[in-house]
């Protein structure tokens, strides 16, 4: 059972119906319809960080979101630990969504503005059950500890937060129901470098810890170099490549990736003297 | 010498409030050569935004500009009358923002909200308005410019509205282009495409530039020169390739050192990164901004007058112990 795969995704498959012209409705024509994303399949392992990038409008967040069923896909398979998402109801799919949790760009409109920050995430693992969840300050503290936040933030409420805190909030809060799972949907996308390069490190940091597998889902392909083993690079609805980040991004095979690689901003290409503003392996 | 297109001399912006005033530009000099072209760039709260939008007066309620001289072309901007800033805002300088979309009218086509801009900025008829709008669409490379000025804004893609932005921007030829954050919403492929076309109209008709960015990447490809600011302070400034080979200010070579790279793919590196938070402005006092987040804080930060110390030919920092960090570095290089 070891070699199962965690997540397994099979041709999955989304169309959205666009507006139908007055003259289709009508006539009960059904109108055009886009395709969203078109027979994708991949697999994550446990403890594998995979990298989701594509640029806007490619379904990159149609995908994410159907893993969970927030999107009810057209055709296709989720497959998680050999269980069938796709077929789950009621307390089973609950159960699956509480393996896999998502979170977003924003985590303003993802956060109860009146919820402290220490309720939210107790709110979360209580309603699934959470071990420990029965002592409330000692959970919310260890999960705050977890995204390395002091626990005298519990009594914050989200307005009170800068940025990279809230993120770091909503990712504890995602962390409270003991999910197997993280899917990030350009959960670094909106923050300053030197905050997104902290949220890099606790992602990698997460994975280490507590053995978690991450969709790391984002339009930067530097930002995906950093954090992932692999990645699946998507266009107009379908992954044009998928493999190791090295291998993909230093000998791409698929000319989009190509055409991405090539419009990325590259600010030491003009450096003539790098070696100070290198980065540093670690120890 | 030529005289600066642009001179801003120890510009301060404040809001006043209840309990006071905060100070969210505190000290900020910065000039514009013609044609050159010019990155601003700094983290949110860092004053990078209030600092460009002071060269047009486009200054939220309640803030207070107050600056030895904020200067185009010799006429101080902070002293015209109404009538003068509506001329110079629409001769002199043409802005684009991050959102095209809150710049437009959702109810108007885009084509007739640049041929209105062309008729009460220029004075042109119905006529020479849209044929030039026509021109100006071909211009910013759209494709089909008479289907397109037919389009509401809500029916074009993000990169096809940055374009009709730009168009509207230089419609009445500016000699100056502020440019704030123009990509950020943009996927990188259009990001390429719009800086391309900024690059491209600059050489064509010889405006300058001033793009504000958090993204030094976008700096480094699109600017001759580099205002690095921190806290409402420029801390750091100098020919883009220079600042990126050999950074002074601890912060920003702690911000390059952050930058995500894609020659990392593959390899099990760890940034260092910036621990802590950028500085709220109404908790800022005396001395250097980044003192609670550099790495190499001394005694006399909480002192030093920010004021710009030469290390190269234009090239100037904030950082008074820039030679002690460079035998740190040298150190650090050699072990």
């Amino acid at each position: 059972m070891s070699d199962q795969p965690l997540l397994q995704v099979r041709g999955l498959s989304k169309r959205f119906a666009l507006r139908r012209s007055v003259s289709e409705w009508v006539h009960h024509q059904s109108g055009d319809e886009h395709l969203a994303v078109h027979n994708v399949s991949f697999e994550l392992a446990r403890g594998e960080i995979l990298g989701l990038a594509g640029g806007s409008g490619s379904g990159k967040t149609t995908l994410a979101r159907m893993i969970i069923r927030l999107i009810e896909p057209d055709a296709g398979e989720i497959i998680l630990e050999g269980q069938n998402v796709r077929a789950a109801g009621g307390k089973e799919l609950r159960e699956m969504r509480r393996r896999m949790q998502m979170v977003f760009q924003d985590p303003f409109s993802s956060l109860n503005p009146r919820l402290s920050v220490g309720s939210a995430i107790l709110e979360a693992g209580r309603v699934h059950h959470q071990p420990g969840s029965d002592d409330g300050d000692a959970f919310v503290a260890r999960l705050l500890g977890l995204v390395r936040l002091s626990p005298t933030l519990a009594s914050r409420h989200p307005r009170e937060l800068s940025g990279g805190q809230r993120q770091r909030v909503a990712i504890a809060r995602a962390l409270a129901v003991g999910p197997e799972i993280l899917i990030a949907d350009e959960a670094v996308s909106a923050l300053d470098v030197s905050i997104q390069t902290q949220l890099l490190n606790l992602i990698l940091d997460l994975r280490d810890e507590l053995g978690l597998a991450v969709l790391f889902v984002a339009h930067q392909l530097s930002v995906i170099a950093e954090v992932a083993d692999r990645v699946a690079v998507m266009h107009l609805g379908e992954i044009v490549e998928i493999g190791p980040v090295a291998e993909v991004f230093h000998s791409p095979k698929a000319e989009y990736t190509r055409s991405l690689l090539a419009a990325h901003p590259r600010p030491f290409a003009l450096a003539d003297a790098p070696e100070e503003v290198n980065i540093r392996e670690t120890h | 010498m030529t005289e600066p297109l642009l001179r801003i001399e120890d510009l301060r912006i404040g809001f006043t409030h209840r309990g006071g005033t905060t100070n969210v530009v505190r000290g900020v000099s910065l000039e514009v050569g013609p044609g050159e072209s010019v990155g601003l760039v700094g983290e949110s709260g860092s004053g990078k935004s209030l600092s460009c939008r002071s060269i047009i007066r486009l200054m939220p309620a309640r803030a207070e500009i107050r600056a030895r001289r904020v200067e185009f072309e010799g006429r101080d901007v902070l002293a015209l009358t109404d009538a003068q800033l509506r001329a110079h805002r629409s001769h002199n300088v043409g802005m684009i923002f991050q959102d095209p979309f809150g710049c437009f009218d959702p109810t108007k086509r885009v084509g007739e909200q640049v041929a209105e801009t062309l008729r009460v900025n220029a004075g042109m008829d119905r006529a020479a308005a849209h044929s030039r709008t026509l021109e100006l669409l071909d211009g910013v490379n759209i494709d089909r410019p008479e289907q397109r000025y037919r389009s509401y804004p809500h029916e074009l893609s993000g990169g096809m509205r940055q374009r009709v932005m730009i168009a509207m921007a230089i419609s009445a030829n500016p000699k100056l282009l502020i440019a704030d954050e123009p990509t950020t919403a943009l996927d990188v492929t259009t990001q390429a495409q719009i800086l391309d076309l900024i690059q491209e109209l600059r050489r064509q008709s010889g405006m300058a530039v001033l793009l504000v960015s958090h993204d030094f990447g976008v700096i480094a490809q699109a600017c001759d020169r580099v205002v690095v600011m921190y806290g409402g302070y420029v801390v750091e400034a100098g020919p883009v390739g220079e600042v990126c080979a050999r950074p002074q200010h601890p912060y920003t070579r702690a911000l390059l050192e952050s930058i995500p790279n894609l020659e990392s793919a593959g390899h099990r590196v760890r940034r260092e990164g910036i621990p802590g938070q950028p500085p709220n402005p109404a908790e800022l006092t005396t001395g250097c901004p980044f003192v609670d987040r550099c790495r190499l804080v001394q005694p006399e930060c909480a002192n030093v007058d920010m004021s710009l110390i030469a290390v190269a030919e234009q090239h100037v920092t904030a950082c008074p112990f820039v030679n002690e960090h460079r035998s740190a570095v040298t150190l650090k290089g050699s072990s």
